[in-house]
């Protein structure tokens, strides 16, 4: 018989910032662009260089720590972080590791047992490396430094959480969390947000950890989890045989879903770091903390909470609306456009998301005008579009923010009302479906709903449903 | 006693240093860092029990950017050095197998 | 008019009242350097003349229509081959960066040339600053011009060298621990180490970032007040840059008087080791400003003898780190041979580094490395907050340290390398004054029985810059007047 075995994991998330630029010089940190386009003397490591730091990256780490429930360090330092890659241009990355900016802090996540707190080991600031590209015919590797220096938070748990969903479930909060702060857009596929998993397991009951792995390269929630599942069975497999877990890093590979070891001889894993003499320590005053502490955002509790209790909607919609704070900032202001908050909720929850996961498409880069979903309701509400219609249109402000009014006239999309218009494509309908008529007229009234079809379609869908109706009946 | 210094030490440091030295290097490696840290160990007459370790000379904090950008696109500046370059990149040595 | 009688001030005072021209300045030192430098070697490089006469007659035009009026309009100046000049090869006089060509200007070099002032060349050094005779350059030998069997100092020795050959009248140079005063003194010229954060270190090529300060070289104090002048200032492109409570106006303080003034000689500064010409001459000079009007006395200076290991552990720490970005990625030597990327960084590093380099890079990784994080390289930053305190406590009583900035003149080639420690030991009298991050001015004090020159320092507390040119000006008046009272 198989041992009974408990996981126990711990994260290192890493979160890039969403400042303008980059930690310690003023290239911008805008992602894509042509490799290198977004480098100087600092984030290339010329000898000479120096690097100076951005107070916006400090902010967010202040809000996110505050948010996380976390001690700050009123004296903390920068320290260098010695190792030799390609991606590193200084062959070292300015890090924190004795004084990081915040410490000991949580995050309550939901489980199946009710509320748990994970607990936050240290947040800390650092700068990213650069990415490398491995050239398939040749035997080398590019470097494009775009993204070395653009400021990242690590985010240390402590080990607390003891499955797959545990882990995704703190993840989920985490971003949410720091969406909800605008401190980042934390995209898993763009890799703003990424997540190491140190995982090890024990025999149930045991209270010491066992030896711990390191998984690296993940970058969706689906490929957390299956690397989890993964390497909670590979450990267990080596215990039962006998063998050892080896405290290594492993890279998580998604094609072939399967980890393998990144060690080499090469890679003494002493990073002799030390602080950085070219950076004087940062201060933090009580007055700094309390700003920031002012002026930290409604959460998604929060709001949510304030959307049933204000808007009358439900505890279901309320949190859907909320997932993602773009979203909720859409319903809001559409709500006070049009002053029909569950029409607007119906759209974002319905059609949005509907739209979101057909495109694949992140709720944060949502960016159509809260006026012009406002102006859809309303055109729909007076019964100017008819719902086929407006489902139509609102792809078109999902895609290309136009302007409802204008495109429905434009495309002559409005509701045909006119009696007279309505009787002559109603009399070809009746022409060329002669035999329905006649079924009709024998007392077979279902077949009506069929004609109303044909005369929808002959009006392009712009028919006023009721009115065709009547009229088909008249003429029948 | 100041630390021992074997040629174990050498390859494990020369590792770290990204150094590739020949054995009379080594050697010569090994006794000139033996009698370096034989030297320093007089720092251990001084007692420095409770001094802060001066990280910094002066007082001075929080020197910051603000977050503006000013830089603009210096690919060219950048890569102009760089002993081996692909389509707008340095080239290395092919750092996966 | 020779040179030799010339000084900075001079000069471009003869420029501004049309005497002489920019372009023939720089031609004339041109000249010269091309008839001296064959026998001193102090130049790595010399900026193109077509360069220089454009760049002349630039700075010709804005003298002429009254747009520069500064002490250094129109005077070349030699700068150490650490610091970036943008187009103009920089390589630390190492291999590894042989090829190199910044990008971009250290912001030192930006205010020299928004001065008036003009790049003529790039000099030669200790590979990346690491030596004291300069004879650790991968590239070229440079001598001592008061005597060519000699070392000039280092690691800023071609700097000095170049200034008393009278190749030009000014040079950059930097002080990591003793790199401007020592070859100043071994070469017979006046360098000054600011207080550190008083001159920009942005694209001065890092050797130990917490100790590495640029500083002026020139041939008396007043043209080193103005260079000085020239280049210090706030930069906020480096984030340990000061803004100075007093300001930058050092040629202010070029004022001979210093009655009242109180000067401590640290009595460990005179014991064991150090050259008896050079502590008569050190004594002369506490004779000269007695007699100026000061107060000089010897005290107890605590910890002078932990200042060495404390100095090479820290900046073979910080070197270690620093030097990491040489590479063969992104500029510089890359070494041919090697399969893969860890055996492409090891030749690359092992070819282009020299011994001493690999020397101070073994130490310092090892001292940072596991386990040894504490027992080394903290206990040396709590032994350098021990020294700064000392220091802080003698500037309670004196004005001014007087010291000698090295135990012997000036030693000859080639007998300095075979033993590094000795080497090291010799920097007793500048290292701490870098540790502590302390202004110092070398100057010269006389010459021992071989007509080689002996330098004095004379050490301020942080900022106290003016102090230390107001002394070193009444000094070197009053050793002037001796001297031509002497040639009557």
């Amino acid at each position: 018989m198989r041992k009974q075995y408990e996981t126990v994991i711990g994260l290192e998330v890493h979160v890039e910032l969403a400042t303008k630029t980059k930690i310690f010089c003023s290239c911008p940190t805008t992602f894509g662009g042509a490799p290198n386009t977004h480098t100087c003397p600092v984030c290339t490591g010329m000898p000479g260089a120096l690097p100076v730091l951005n107070r916006q990256v400090v902010e967010y780490a202040l809000a996110v720590g505050l948010a996380a429930n976390c001690g700050i360090n009123q004296y903390c330092r920068f320290d260098r972080k010695n190792y030799f890659y390609p991606d590193n241009p200084q062959n070292y990355q300015i890090s924190q590791l004795y004084l990081p900016i915040c410490h000991d802090g949580y995050i309550e996540i939901e489980t199946a047992g009710g509320p748990k707190k994970i607990r936050i080991h240290e947040i800390h600031m650092e700068e990213d490396a650069g990415k490398l590209i491995h050239d398939e015919w040749e035997d080398s590797s590019l470097v494009d430094f775009n993204r070395s220096g653009v400021p990242l938070l690590e985010i240390v748990s402590e080990p607390d959480m003891r499955s797959a969903d545990e882990v995704i479930a703190y993840l989920e909060k985490l971003r949410r969390m720091i969406q909800y702060l605008g401190a980042s857009d934390c995209k898993l596929q763009e890799g703003s947000m990424r997540a190491d998993v140190n995982l090890s397991i024990r025999e149930a009951g045991e209270t010491a950890f066992g030896t711990r792995t390191e998984m690296k390269n993940l970058n969706s929630f689906k490929a957390i989890r299956r690397a989890i599942e993964n390497e909670q069975e590979r450990q267990a497999e080596l215990l039962e045989a006998g063998k050892p877990v080896i405290q290594e890093t492993r890279r998580w590979d998604d094609n072939k879903e399967a980890s393998r070891t990144m060690r080499s001889k090469e890679d003494a894993k002493d990073y002799r770091y030390f602080p950085d003499p070219d950076l004087p320590p940062v201060l933090i005053p009580d007055e700094w903390i309390e700003k920031v502490k002012k002026h930290l955002p409604e959460f998604q509790e929060e709001k949510a909470q304030r959307y049933v209790r204000d808007y009358h909607l439900s505890e279901y919609d309320a949190g859907l609306l909320t997932e993602s704070r773009n979203i909720a900032r859409l319903f809001e202001e559409t709500a006070a456009l049009c002053k029909k908050p569950k029409k607007a909720a119906n759209w974002l929850i319905g059609e949005t998301l509907r739209l979101l996961r057909e495109k694949n498409m992140d709720p944060e880069d949502l960016d159509f005008s809260p006026a012009h979903l406002a102006a859809l309701i309303d055109l729909a509400d007076s019964g100017a579009v008819n719902n086929q219609v407006a489902k139509r249109v609102f792809e078109q402000i999902f895609e290309e923010d136009v302007d409802p009014e204008i495109y429905v006239e434009e495309h002559g999309l409005k509701t045909v009302s006119d009696t007279g218009a309505l009787e002559a494509a109603a009399r070809k309908v009746i022409e060329e479906n002669a035999d329905a008529a006649e079924q009709y007229r024998q007392g077979k009234g279902k077949i009506l709903g069929f004609l109303i079809g044909q005369l929808m379609r002959e009006t392009k869908g712009q028919a006023n449903p009721s009115l065709a109706g009547e009229i088909l009946k008249k003429l029948l | 006693m100041a630390e021992k210094i074997t040629l174990e030490t050498i390859d494990y440091v020369s590792i770290l240093a990204k150094l590739k030295l020949t054995d009379e290097e080594t050697e010569n490696a090994r006794s000139d860092m033996q009698k370096m840290l034989d030297y320093v160990e007089k720092l251990n007459e001084l007692d420095t029990d409770g001094v802060e370790p001066m990280t910094h000379l002066f007082p001075y904090d929080n020197v910051f950017r603000e977050d503006i950008v000013t830089n603009g696109d210096a690919r060219e500046e950048m890569l102009a050095n760089a002993p081996k370059t692909k389509d707008g990149q340095y080239l290395v040595p092919k750092t996966i197998e | 008019m020779t040179r030799k009688t010339t000084t900075a001030l001079d000069l471009s005072r003869e420029i501004r009242e049309k005497k002489r021209s920019v372009r023939e300045t720089v031609r004339e030192t041109l000249k010269n350097i091309k008839t001296l430098d064959d026998s001193i070697g102090a130049f790595l490089s010399v900026t193109p003349e077509e360069e220089l006469l454009a760049k002349a007659d630039a700075i010709q035009r804005q003298i002429d229509d009254g747009s520069l009026t500064g002490p250094l309009a129109g005077v070349p100046v030699a700068v150490k081959d650490n610091i970036c000049t943008k187009g103009l090869a920089t390589t630390c006089a190492s291999r590894i960066l042989e090829n190199f060509v910044p990008p971009y200007s250290a912001s030192a070099v930006e205010r020299l040339e928004a001065a008036g002032a003009l790049v003529i060349g790039k000099t030669n050094m200790d590979e990346f600053a690491m030596g004291s005779t300069t004879e650790t350059s991968a590239f070229k030998v440079t001598r001592n011009p008061r005597n060519p069997e000699h070392v000039p100092g280092g690691s800023s020795g071609g700097s000095c060298a170049a200034v008393a050959a009278g190749e030009v009248l000014l040079a950059l140079g930097s002080d990591t621990g003793g790199s401007i005063r020592q070859p100043s003194a071994f070469c017979g010229v006046t360098g000054l180490k600011p207080t550190y954060g008083t001159v920009s270190r942005y694209g001065l090529i890092a050797y130990a970032s917490s100790l590495d300060q640029i500083g002026p070289v020139a041939g008396n104090v007043a043209d080193c007040a103005a260079l000085l002048e020239a280049v210090a200032g706030h930069d906020p492109k480096d984030a340990t840059s000061l803004q100075r409570p007093d300001g930058t106006s050092f040629t202010e303080a070029c004022v001979p008087d210093v009655r009242g003034m109180k000067i401590g000689i640290p009595k460990a500064y005179l014991q064991e080791g150090l050259d008896p010409e050079v502590r008569d001459a050190i004594l002369r000079a506490a004779d000269t400003f007695r007699s100026l009007g000061a107060e000089v006395e010897s005290f107890d200076l605590p910890l002078t003898e932990y200042a060495i290991p404390a100095y090479y552990l820290i900046a073979s720490a910080e070197a270690s780190s620093n030097l990491a970005r040489f590479d063969g990625v992104k500029y510089g030597y890359r070494s041919p041979e090697g399969e893969g990327l860890h055996e492409m960084y090891k030749r690359t590093r092992s070819e282009g580094f020299g011994p001493e380099v690999k020397r101070r890079i073994m130490l310092g990784s090892f001292v940072l490395s596991a386990g040894y994080y504490d027992a080394y390289y903290l206990k040396a930053l709590r032994t350098r907050a021990l020294i700064r305190e000392s220091y802080t406590r003698a500037f309670q009583s004196y004005d001014l340290l007087l010291a000698p900035a090295y135990p012997t003149t000036a030693p000859k080639l080639g007998v300095s390398l075979e033993d590094p420690l000795k080497m090291y030991l010799g920097d007793i009298h500048t290292v701490s004054v870098n540790l502590a991050g302390l202004p110092a001015i070398s100057i010269p004090c006389g010459c021992d029985s071989q007509r080689l020159p002996i330098g004095m320092q004379l050490i301020g507390d942080a900022f106290m810059e003016k102090k230390i040119i107001r002394a070193a000006y009444t000094f070197e008046q009053a050793a002037g007047i001796a001297a031509e009272r002497k040639e009557a």
